[in-house]
């Protein structure tokens, strides 16, 4: 990968790491980065689906973190507090560009189009059968075909492991609507990998 | 293949208990039905089965990241250097 290249073990810990942050250590930074960004990343692409509006919303990530450092207290570590700082930027991201699209667009019961089609067995171990990358990109590819408002509702109870409560209160809809939109998610991705699953096993 | 000793409706009205029931969170009572249902209708096993399994596939994705896109960390450093050469001035 072309651009910066640095010892990532200078700092011994998180600790040490966070000592030369509050510094201003340059090396302290590109190592934060270096750690951190591909995760948080992740995490904003997931929500957000559009890999523009994730680089934003990574960006201010940092930007907010680094100026917050000197409050930030050091409990659950440092990841999990970008991590938070990385929701809540794209959740305000959501809220700012498209707020009817991610509270008002699903359905909240389940439908005609929500009744399994896939039935055939599945290997005992899906993981086994394909490449790690290529499930991962497929796991990645059939996220991001959910519609907005059960995506978000996915990535927020399953990847960032929030609470139904806590899920509901973060995109302002019931907790019930969280309940069914995250079955409904569940069901459509099961769908997705069905048909990627059943196809690598014929091959 | 289907051998179903009950209805259909009772497959769609039971789907809609499948995400508590793997969430741990569906009523001893209404698992028994479930559980009833599950042991005669093969659909039902298969959609439980491969349901449970495409939670955990995606709960392995929570710590890993993915690859940047080209220059998007290039990016990030210099909106971080910027902004740390506004704060400083």
């Amino acid at each position: 990968m072309p651009g910066l290249h640095i010892d990532l073990s200078i700092y011994a810990d998180e600790e040490a790491l966070l000592v030369g942050l509050r510094r201003h250590e340059p090396d302290a930074c590109t190592c934060l980065i270096k750690h951190f960004a591909p995760l948080v990343y992740a995490r904003t692409l997931r929500l957000l689906g559009d890999p523009d509006e994730a680089e934003g919303a990574l960006q201010t990530t940092f930007v907010n973190a680094c100026a917050k450092l000197d409050s930030y207290a050091g409990r659950g570590g440092l990841g999990t507090w970008l991590y938070r700082i990385a929701t809540n930027e794209a959740l305000m991201q959501v809220r700012r560009t498209r707020p009817q699209v991610s509270l008002d667009a699903v359905a909240e019961t389940l439908g005609p189009d929500d009744l399994p089609r896939q039935l055939q067995p599945w290997p005992a171990d899906p993981a086994a059968l394909a490449l790690d990358h290529e499930l991962t990109d497929q796991l990645e590819a059939a996220l991001h075909t959910l519609p907005e408002g059960l995506r978000l509702v996915f990535v927020l109870r399953e990847l960032q492991e929030l609470s139904t409560e806590e899920t509901a209160t973060a995109l302002g809809i019931g907790e019930s609507a969280v309940k069914v939109r995250l079955h409904r998610a569940r069901l459509k991705l099961r769908e997705l990998l069905a048909e990627y699953l059943s196809a690598e096993e014929g091959t | 293949m289907t051998r179903h000793t009950h209805t259909p409706e009772e497959c769609r009205r039971l789907l809609g208990q499948l995400n508590e029931y793997v969430d741990g969170d569906l009523a001893d009572d209404l698992c028994d039905v479930l559980e009833s249902h599950l042991a005669g209708c093969a659909d039902c096993r298969v959609v439980l089965d491969s349901l449970t399994k495409t939670i955990t596939l995606y709960r392995g994705l929570r710590e890993m990241p993915v690859e940047l896109p080209p220059d998007v960390e290039e990016r990030l450093m210099q909106r971080l250097e910027r902004d740390i050469h506004a704060s400083d001035g």
